[in-house]
């Protein structure tokens, strides 16, 4: 099995396999969705591969992160749209 | 800020990246792979680099282990101030790529159609769903409708079974009688390919419908189910995932940016794989969708090109046009009925960027209008889910490339040494 790390989501801690991306803690931390919308509709990835900007987060506070494409640290902290 | 130089620049690490990677290294010049993606493999062969599913890509990954290849990831190309210099952000800064020669390999993505419901929650891509699989995703138990066109949608349907998912159908936009005619259209290589992934066992209870495709996802802050629809019957499927996605479309960003001439939507390449652009050359998907051994042989041409080495190059030619022959039957076969252009309703939202709906756009009759009064295409995507869109429901190109080709973080650009990018 590989080693689990913590990271929190929207001030949740989770814990992932290592070398997970940072959706995958997003999904485990029940996170209703990813983003609101210009219009306010909830989002989540659609492509899955950094293309469509659906899973777009705040991470370590850098907004409009790509949680598709990137790799949990331990720690992070990660923050979805209310 | 971080300069790196080398005699071959690879962008993209799919197969065609990994292929010229290897391929170019053998001449012992400076070749560095620089990919968005966290490890290597492109789409096709994401997060295997430990677990290969194939043979094919476990010696491909080999190759590139035991090549003299630097390989930087998780980096973005976004803009080009001088010719031979590349800038790519990565999650802690610019770095500065420059190069003698450059090889673009920047595959291909998922075409999204737009209907009522895609963009709740629960909505993805086919291939998209199993990349955030592969990312970690939980799907044990989930119920699945994959659904839209393309091979990839049943190499999809099963992995994500493998991995415990309840895939409840398989819905192919394309006739059964253009999937027969493909299907004994099929090169032998292709067939052991098929075998491989052993997908009739593992897909032997799933039913697979032809002709057959999504016209509305329900929910309200997440699907739940989904209206399908086959000739007249349209019925509904209560579902936790709809993996749909309508074959690939090249991405050409990079290379229109660079000034690379681009012809029907795949960016044009000679003999050698050389672009319309000296020291420019262009390898796999972003030449035209054509597969996993079209991108190899066009990777290790590239990769031979680049590094002087005709003589090898020329070998491949014919493996190339055999390669050549099965993607041109797979875009015959997977080319979308036009039926699809009525899936859209007014109020149906085509820029998931900035939530631009139908109805919107139908009162312009040319991209750049729309834009300027909508702002379609203009979001942090840049078009690249609903251009393609676009292009197949209203006809529009979109064309127009400019830096930075992603959005960039203000200090990215404050970072730059050059400033004529942001003209």
């Amino acid at each position: 099995m590989p080693e689990c790390l913590t990271v929190m989501v929207n001030g949740r801690r989770v814990s992932v396999p290592e070398g997970s991306m940072v959706s995958t803690a997003v999904f485990l931390s029940g996170a209703p969705h990813f983003r609101r919308s210009v219009t306010g509709e909830a989002r989540a990835p659609l492509c899955g591969m950094g293309i469509c900007y659906e899973c777009r987060v705040t991470i370590d506070g850098q907004a409009h992160a790509r949680s598709c494409q990137i790799v949990c640290r331990e720690g992070m902290d990660v923050r979805t749209d209310e | 800020m971080n300069n790196q130089h080398s005699d071959i620049l690879i962008i993209g690490a799919g197969p065609a990246g990994l292929a010229a990677a290897v391929t170019a290294a053998n001449s012992s010049q400076r070749v560095t792979i620089v990919d968005d993606n966290p490890t290597r493999g492109g789409q096709i062969w994401r997060g295997e680099q430990t677990h290969p599913s194939t043979p094919e890509a476990a010696e491909w990954f080999s190759k590139a282990e035991a090549a003299e290849v630097n390989f930087t990831s998780g980096a973005r190309v976004f803009a080009n101030p001088a010719p031979g210099l590349l800038l790519a952000e990565t999650f802690d800064g610019v770095r500065e790529l420059s190069y003698d020669k450059l090889i673009l390999a920047t595959g291909a993505r998922e075409r999204f159609l737009p209907f009522p419901g895609w963009t709740l929650p629960g909505v993805t891509g086919a291939g998209g769903l199993q990349a955030l699989v592969k990312s970690g995703l939980p799907i044990k138990g989930r119920r699945v409708v994959v659904a839209g066109s393309g091979p990839l949608l049943m190499a999809v349907a099963a992995y994500l079974k493998k991995k415990g998912a309840e895939i409840l159908l398989i819905a192919e936009q394309a006739p059964l009688s253009r999937l027969l005619r493909f299907s004994f259209g099929l090169f032998g290589e292709f067939k052991k390919a098929l075998q491989a992934l052993d997908l009739k066992s593992e897909l032997a209870a799933v039913p697979l419908l032809t002709g057959c495709w999504p016209v509305a996802a329900h929910g309200s802050d997440r699907l739940t189910s989904v209206t399908l629809r086959r000739g007249r019957r349209a019925w509904n499927v209560e579902c936790d995932y709809l993996a749909c996605g309508f074959h690939l479309v090249p991405n050409l960003e990079l290379a229109a940016l660079l000034g690379c001439e681009i012809v029907n939507g795949c960016v044009r390449v000679g003999d050698d794989q050389q672009t319309s652009v000296k020291d420019i050359y262009c390898a796999g998907e972003a030449t035209g969708i054509g597969g996993l051994d079209l991108s190899l042989v066009e990777g290790r041409i590239a990769g031979f090109a680049a590094t002087g080495n005709h003589r090898e190059a020329e070998k491949l030619f014919a493996a190339r046009r055999r390669a050549q022959r099965f993607s041109d039957l797979l875009n015959q076969t997977f080319a979308l009925r036009d039926e699809l252009k009525t899936l859209p309703q007014s109020d149906t939202i085509i820029c998931r960027c900035e939530d631009v709906t139908f109805e919107r756009l139908q009162q312009h009759n040319e991209w750049r209008a729309a834009k300027l009064h909508t702002r379609c295409g203009m979001g942090p995507c840049q078009g690249r889910v609903c251009g393609a869109a676009v292009e197949f429901l209203l006809g529009w190109k979109h064309e127009s490339v400019r830096p930075p080709v992603f959005p960039v973080r203000l200090a990215s650009l404050a970072a730059t040494t050059q400033n004529q990018m942001i003209s």
